[in-house]
């Protein structure tokens, strides 16, 4: 089971570390990051893989919606499967 | 696999085209619950509705979290309750509704909708004391839905039931005054309803139905428009193939969604219905969509046929996404809930006549149309008539949900709140059609009938 974790806002330091901290201390793995910095626009798209999750994954959703609220910045944290259906037959 | 396009595009929807689940619906049969002794029947009614839906609420929420979409609405449809009154002659069958209500507030859901009777060909026991209980029963709950097949292309028009429901609806617009006639916007008057619709105030459980499933209703006006916005110079059918496309990905999340909570919840999944469902929230409407096209505004000329292309290819593209398709499925022309429909109705481009050719080629009808309070209950029934040979002839469903503003005119407004929005009176022909009414009797069924 594979989740897609989204941040776009304005660049400041320390953006991948604190995100990927969050993954750590929930024990998922990251896959595979995308990332730029368009002017001082920051976006990143991060694929993680949440089969070892050690809580719910609604728990995880709120920790990054929260980071999200404390850096200015917008995080969506959405399960694999709505991308994956949406846009593949 | 999946690419930064794709997710971002899928979050674009969410975020800023308002895109989300318009309702998980819990279809429940209530038909093991009839019972002689009416205070029998509504325990059981409470009970098996609680131990089916108790968890859909916390169960939608976890879905919401999981795929970070919204979705609005969780509701239960159940058994036509005539049924269950049919049982019970002697009792009030508002004592069903409150029963109801109670499951509601237990469950936490949104609306129940089935406080239904099916009079298409004639009365049975029970229809006749539940049609006439509905504005009671409207008054004294809130969560409460009603509706009532007064038609069929098999069986004709209950021209009986057509004056009485008339009647009805002015009666419940009149109980609710105090509270901008909330009555009549949950009572819709259907001819050929559907069995597995999820969307309300229509929804009720067919008997054709398993004992319990999932049905699912998207969203999406503002999906379709914005994708509509980027082609400005296209022809018509290259906006029929975007119109497809974009439909296919509203479905299959619709799909997605309706699939993990049947697995959630442990119960079979029945249909999505692919309706366009317009909110009052701007960047919401269907309306818009249609000005998109290349109208100035929603109802002028060219507004009928705008609808009938956007409904087929809103099917075409769902139709491909989903394993079983059903309930309205087609594009929702709800006056009071779709911004572009109030501006056009205040500005007086939108008209009754023009709706009612609207509706011969779209999903349901005449819907949520706030008409002046003296207008009287044949005319009512006149406008239902009309509405009921459109469906009854082309095969297909429509309803008449209209409100009488009780004390009101043309150029004032009732305020429903939520997703009922806000609706301003719209006028009708002053002209009797009383001595129509009065004849009763029933409308053949039309040659289109004789299929076999």
């Amino acid at each position: 089971m594979r989740a897609v974790v989204t941040v776009i806002g304005k660049d400041t330091v320390g953006i991948l570390h604190k995100v990927s901290g969050i993954c750590a201390e929930f024990n998922v793995n990251v896959i595979e990051v995308t990332q730029s910095v368009l002017q001082d626009m920051f976006a990143m798209i991060m694929l993680v893989d949440i089969s070892k999750i050690n809580a719910d994954f609604a728990e995880l959703v709120d920790r990054m919606d929260s980071l999200g609220k404390d850096l200015g910045l917008s995080i969506h944290t959405m399960h694999e499967d709505i991308f994956n259906s949406m846009h593949t037959i | 696999m999946l690419n930064v396009y794709n997710i971002l595009e899928t979050i674009r929807m969410i975020q800023d085209e308002c895109l989300d689940i318009r309702t998980i619906t819990m279809g429940i049969s209530l038909l093991d619950c009839i019972d002689t002794d009416i205070d029998k029947a509504c325990e059981k009614v409470y009970n098996k509705i609680v131990s089916k839906a108790k968890n859909l609420v916390p169960v939608g929420q976890q879905i919401e979290k999981e795929y970070g979409i919204p979705i609005i609405n969780k509701r239960i449809s159940v058994t036509p309750i005539a049924m269950l009154a049919a049982a019970c002659p002697n009792d009030n069958p508002v004592k069903f509704a409150k029963a109801l209500q109670r499951a509601a507030d237990t469950c936490g859901v949104n609306f129940i909708g089935g406080y239904s009777a099916l009079v298409h060909k004639g009365f049975s026991a029970g229809d006749m004391a539940l049609i006439k209980s509905i504005p009671e029963a409207l008054d004294v709950t809130t969560n409460i839905c009603s509706s009532v097949n007064i038609g069929s292309t098999k069986s004709g028009i209950n021209m009986d039931a057509v004056k009485l429901m008339g009647q009805i609806v002015k009666e419940s617009a009149e109980r609710t005054a105090d509270r901008d006639c909330i009555g009549p916007a949950k009572l819709v008057v259907f001819c050929n309803a559907v069995e597995d619709n999820p969307f309300m105030a229509g929804a009720f459980h067919g008997v054709g139905e398993p004992d319990c499933e999932i049905h699912v209703g998207v969203s999406g006006p503002g999906v379709v428009r914005a994708a509509l916005t980027k082609y400005p110079d296209a022809t018509i059918n290259e906006i029929a193939d975007i119109i497809k496309k974009t439909a296919f990905k509203i479905t299959r999340m619709g799909q997605l969604v309706g699939a993990r909570a049947s697995e959630l919840l442990g119960v079979p999944f029945g249909i999505v219905d692919l309706s366009l469902a317009p909110t009052p929230a701007i960047g919401d409407s269907v309306a818009h969509i249609l000005e998109e096209m290349g109208l100035e505004m929603c109802g002028t000329h060219g507004t009928t046929a705008c609808l009938a292309m956007l409904n087929d290819a809103v099917k075409k593209g769902g139709v491909m996404a989903s394993s079983t398709v059903g309930g309205l499925s087609g594009a929702f022309i709800p006056v009071s809930e779709d911004a572009g429909m109030i501006d056009a109705a205040v500005a007086g481009v939108l008209s009754l006549e023009k709706l009612e050719a609207m509706t011969a080629v779209c999903s349901v009808g005449l819907d949520m149309i706030v008409i002046p309070g003296e207008t009287s209950p044949e005319t009512i029934s006149a406008i239902i008539a009309d509405e009921a040979a459109i469906g009854m002839v082309n095969t297909k469903t429509t309803a008449v949900r209209v409100i009488p503003a009780v004390g009101k005119k043309q150029g004032e407004t009732l305020e429903f709140g939520g997703l009922l929005g806000s609706g301003p009176v719209m006028p009708v022909k002053d002209k009797s059609s009383a001595k129509f009414i009065n004849r009763g009797g029933r409308i053949p069924a039309p040659m289109q009938s004789l299929k076999n």
